[in-house]
């Protein structure tokens, strides 16, 4: 299998903490991919270093045979590889369709299309979208009003509205109402499955990730402790004891 | 454009002592905004105007008749007063709000000082007399007015002062706490709301010395104040919001900076060349960010 | 609602119309108001659509105005010597000579600061909160500083626009002339940016209020809309700037062109009084403002500025929402968006 994603031996220090040491890892065309690890891993970090919020000390990051280590985040962003945040970052004062349409990406920025109408079948794009994660009847909610698990909902429908090539997602289901979690699951497996978009899931709740992915790194310390099948990381030493705090 | 200042090399020594000298009232008068800065996240855009009201408070002691010199201490006192009630009626109700809101809700403030000042003591330049005489130096080729000196060496003692206050004394280490986390010494039993007022008085206080101490050196007008708020601000920012050297070292560097463009360019150029120096401070600091991929915020 | 907007549109329209000639002797109040509006309207671009708060976009208004002011004269005369000579006017414009210099005059008035907007653009717009305040506010004071220092311009003692040329029409010809060159103007800048805002532009330049970082996480090139939108404040402000040069007939560096205490506070304080961030907003904020200032300022006795510091405390602490967010607080079904209460209530349900 083809990967879409290569990182290679990245190291990102904050001062004198190591938030991340020689991380490589990679993801295949077309697959689920979980990152796991205890708080404060620098899993968080290394999807910023990924997408291109802060610059990395050392090593190497290739997005679809490109070098994307030094480009700034709208450019990577442009190259179909896309991010949701931890903390929801929405637009708060505007409502959901107007969320969805900024989300929508132009191929092009310039004077014609930045002052052209927005289409007619975008709107409706937008729609189908929000109905997808269950948000339909709240349309014309200001972002703001949603509440926390909402937002959340809203941020992925922003990220597919963007058709990326790949989607980071940082805890997709913190947050969210437990019974809506196997919905969410099955909307991620169809993400993955109908789209073809590539997921990189960073998630605690372990039954997710276990039903989701098809490979799982862990992370402990700012550096990468195993990788492999669901199964395998279940089992694995090293991996338990960095939860559990010993090691 | 003047070049002699590179003819006459004696000039240089000059400008950069005379600068030097101004530029510790500026370290002091930035000092207090990185304080209320640090403390409330509040730039307070009537800075200047705090200071100048503080000379004119020398200035009105002068005018009666008693040394202008005694401004350092009844000037604080007064401003310290000044900036309590300032914060009681205006500051807040905007400290836990939007950043624009303070930064508009201070130039009213700002704009209104310049007023009432311009009412109670006229538009003219005033000075205050020290009689403090002068100093020659290099044979009698560099004049210093003792004035220059007395006034940075009140502003040190003062710096100093504040520094000890702000280790030692209980409010100072609320003052302290309250800057790293607001809502934690909140909990653990700080009152937010009186270390807030008493670091906007302190602040005030501080202009107010500054303001004693530049009626005596320098001049006073009701619409010179927005400058000083500018320095100070660029200072914190050379600076950053904790480092003490760095606030001295960056005030005497910007009051080198003036003198020499005094030189060079000329006095009518002087309050422009701040300003000039404050945008190309900030677009050159953005710039190093961004190849950083940050930003300036 | 639509038909309330048409009968809203044409009222105000024939207002505009028929204001010189039904209030003759207020026409150059009204003028001013227009001029108002324009600068608020502008303002709010960067302040409210976009929230960069801006204290800048007087910069484009002087850049204007002496563009303007400049080209007129220096089409035909020699600039130097018009400056020079201060109040004794030894040049006069034949009247083909004022209005050919007028029109180039006003076009530049619009382009240079535009391109001045394009070329500061990136340093400036990529600061951010507290530090672009600031900058903006040192902009203004420092151009009006450097304006003050350049001689052929008049330096500190200022220059003179152009006079009415002799044999066309009298004073209130004049005076009707420039009014309806500023309602003109002040009706193509609501146009365009009514019709900006409804497109992709509007859009985005609210995603950077809201959350710049994310419209930049979802692959929009946040700096070319900002840059984009100073530049068409810097047309409309450039051209205000200009036609104010002419009516006033004098220039001076930090009164008038970068009046940073007058039209610079005011673009904002009306703006925010209307209500930041909405198309009637600042129009009405202007309005209101302008209203209280002429109707008022003459009993404050030369306490005007007083008078303005307490309205911008006020206003900012005890209003800072403005006409039009009460309004929308007060009537949401006339003015604000409606949301269905059972949509409000609606349970996620994900099958």
């Amino acid at each position: 299998m083809a990967s879409i994603l290569r990182v290679d031996k990245v190291s990102k220090y904050f001062g004198g903490v190591k938030a991340n040491q020689d991380v490589s890892l990679s993801v295949g065309t077309g697959s689920i991919v979980g990152l796991i690890g205890p708080n404060g891993s620098g899993k968080t970090t290394l999807f910023n270093s990924i997408v291109g919020t802060h610059p990395i000390d050392r090593g190497a990051i290739e997005f679809d045979g490109r070098e994307i280590s030094t480009l700034p985040v709208p450019a990577v962003a442009k190259l179909g590889l896309l991010r949701t945040f931890q903390q929801t970052r929405i637009f708060g004062k505007v409502n959901c369709i107007q969320n969805m349409l900024i989300s929508s990406n132009p191929t092009k920025e310039n004077l014609i299309t930045i002052f052209s109408k927005v289409p007619e079948e975008l709107t409706e794009k937008a729609e189908n979208l929000l109905k997808f994660v269950g948000l339909h009847q709240k349309r014309k909610l200001l972002a703001g009003d949603l509440s926390f698990g909402q937002q959340k909902l809203l941020e992925l429908a922003m990220a597919l509205m963007n058709e990326p090539k790949m989607l980071l997602l940082d805890e997709p289901t913190a947050g969210i109402n437990p019974t809506l979690i196997n919905g969410i699951i099955d909307r991620l497996i169809t993400v993955n499955k109908e789209f073809g978009i590539t997921l990189l899931v960073i998630e605690h709740n372990m039954r997710v990730i276990m039903n989701l992915a098809q490979e799982i790194y862990c992370l402990a310390h700012g550096e990468m402790l195993a990788s492999g099948t669901p199964e395998e990381i279940k089992n694995d030493q090293r991996v338990l004891d960095a939860y559990l705090g010993a090691g | 454009m003047d070049l002699l200042i590179f003819q006459v090399p004696i000039l240089m020594v000059q400008a950069s002592l005379d600068g030097a000298l101004l530029g510790i009232l500026f370290a002091l008068i930035a000092y207090g905004m990185a304080l209320q800065w640090g403390v409330m996240n509040i730039i307070n855009i009537a800075q200047g105007e705090m200071v100048i009201l503080g000379g004119y408070i020398a200035y009105t002691m002068y005018v009666m008749g008693i040394h202008p010199a005694y401004g350092v201490i009844v000037s604080p006192i007064i401003m310290y007063f000044i900036g309590w009630l300032l914060y009681k009626l205006v500051i807040n109700r905007v400290v836990d709000r939007d950043l624009f809101i303070s930064i508009l809700a201070t130039f009213g403030i700002s704009i209104l000082t310049q007023q009432l000042m311009n009412f109670i003591f006229g538009a003219d330049v005033v000075v205050a007399q020290s009689n403090f005489g002068t100093t020659l130096l290099f044979d009698d080729m560099v004049t210093l007015p003792n004035a220059k000196i007395f006034s940075a060496l009140i502003g040190i003692i003062f710096a100093i002062g504040l520094v000890l206050y702000m280790k030692k004394s209980k409010l100072g280490r609320a003052i302290r706490a309250t800057s790293q986390n607001a809502r934690a010494a909140k909990i653990l039993g700080i009152d937010t709301e009186r270390v807030y007022a008493a670091t906007f008085g302190i602040n005030a206080a501080l202009c107010g010395v500054a303001g004693a101490l530049i009626s005596i050196t320098f001049t006073l007008h009701p619409y010179v104040g927005l400058p000083y708020t500018v320095r100070s601000f660029m200072i914190v920012i050379i600076a950053g919001l904790g480092n003490l050297p760095g606030v001295a070292l960056s005030g005497m560097g910007l009051g080198v900076f003036e003198e020499f463009s005094d030189y060079i360019l000329g006095t009518e150029f002087r309050i422009g060349s701040v300003f000039t120096l404050l945008v190309l401070i900030l677009v050159y600091r953005r710039f190093r960010l961004s190849r950083k991929r940050e930003y300036l915020e | 609602m639509k038909r309330n907007n048409l009968i809203l549109y044409g009222a105000l329209l024939v207002f505009g119309l028929l204001a010189p000639f039904l209030f003759p002797a207020f026409k150059l109040q009204i003028s001013f108001m227009w001029i108002l509006v324009i600068l608020a309207l502008t303002w709010d671009v960067q302040g409210g659509q976009m929230g960069y708060n801006t204290f800048g976009n007087i910069l484009f208004f002087g850049i204007g105005m002496y563009i303007c002011a400049s080209t007129q004269i220096g089409l035909f005369f020699p600039l130097e010597e018009w400056t020079a000579s201060g109040g004794e006017k030894t040049f006069l414009h034949t009247p083909s000579q004022y209005f050919l210099g007028l029109s180039a005059g006003l076009v530049l008035a619009g382009i240079v600061p535009v391109v001045v907007a394009a070329l500061i653009g990136y340093g400036i717009l990529g600061l951010r909160g507290h530090y672009f305040a600031i900058c903006t506010l040192g902009l203004g004071i420092a151009a009006g500083e450097l304006a003050g220092g350049i001689e052929i311009i008049g330096a500190g003692q200022g220059m003179t626009a152009p006079p009415w040329p002799k044999g066309i029409g009298d004073t209130e010809f004049r005076s009707e002339f420039f009014y309806f060159l500023t309602f003109i103007t002040m009706l193509a800048t609501f146009i365009f940016l009514r019709w900006a805002y409804q497109r992709r532009f509007g859009l985005v330049l609210n995603a950077i209020r809201d959350n710049e970082d994310k419209a930049e996480a979802m692959g929009i090139h946040t700096m070319r809309y900002k840059i984009l939108g100073w530049m068409v404040s810097a047309f409309f402000v450039g051209i205000a700037g200009g036609l104010v040069g002419n009516m006033v007939g004098y220039i001076e560096p930090t009164e008038i062109a970068f009046a940073g205490a007058t039209y610079g506070v005011f673009m904002i304080l009306m703006a925010i009084l209307g209500g930041k961030g909405t198309l009637w907003g600042p129009v009405i904020g202007a309005m209101v403002f302008h209203i209280f200032k002429e109707g008022f300022w003459t009993f404050f006795l030369g306490w005007q500025y007083v008078a303005l510091g307490v309205l911008i405390v006020v206003i900012v602490i005890f209003f800072p929402e403005g006409i039009m967010g009460w309004l929308r607080e007060k009537f949401p079904e006339r003015f604000g968006e409606v949301v269905d209460e059972a949509d409000r209530k609606a349970q996620v349900v994900l099958k």
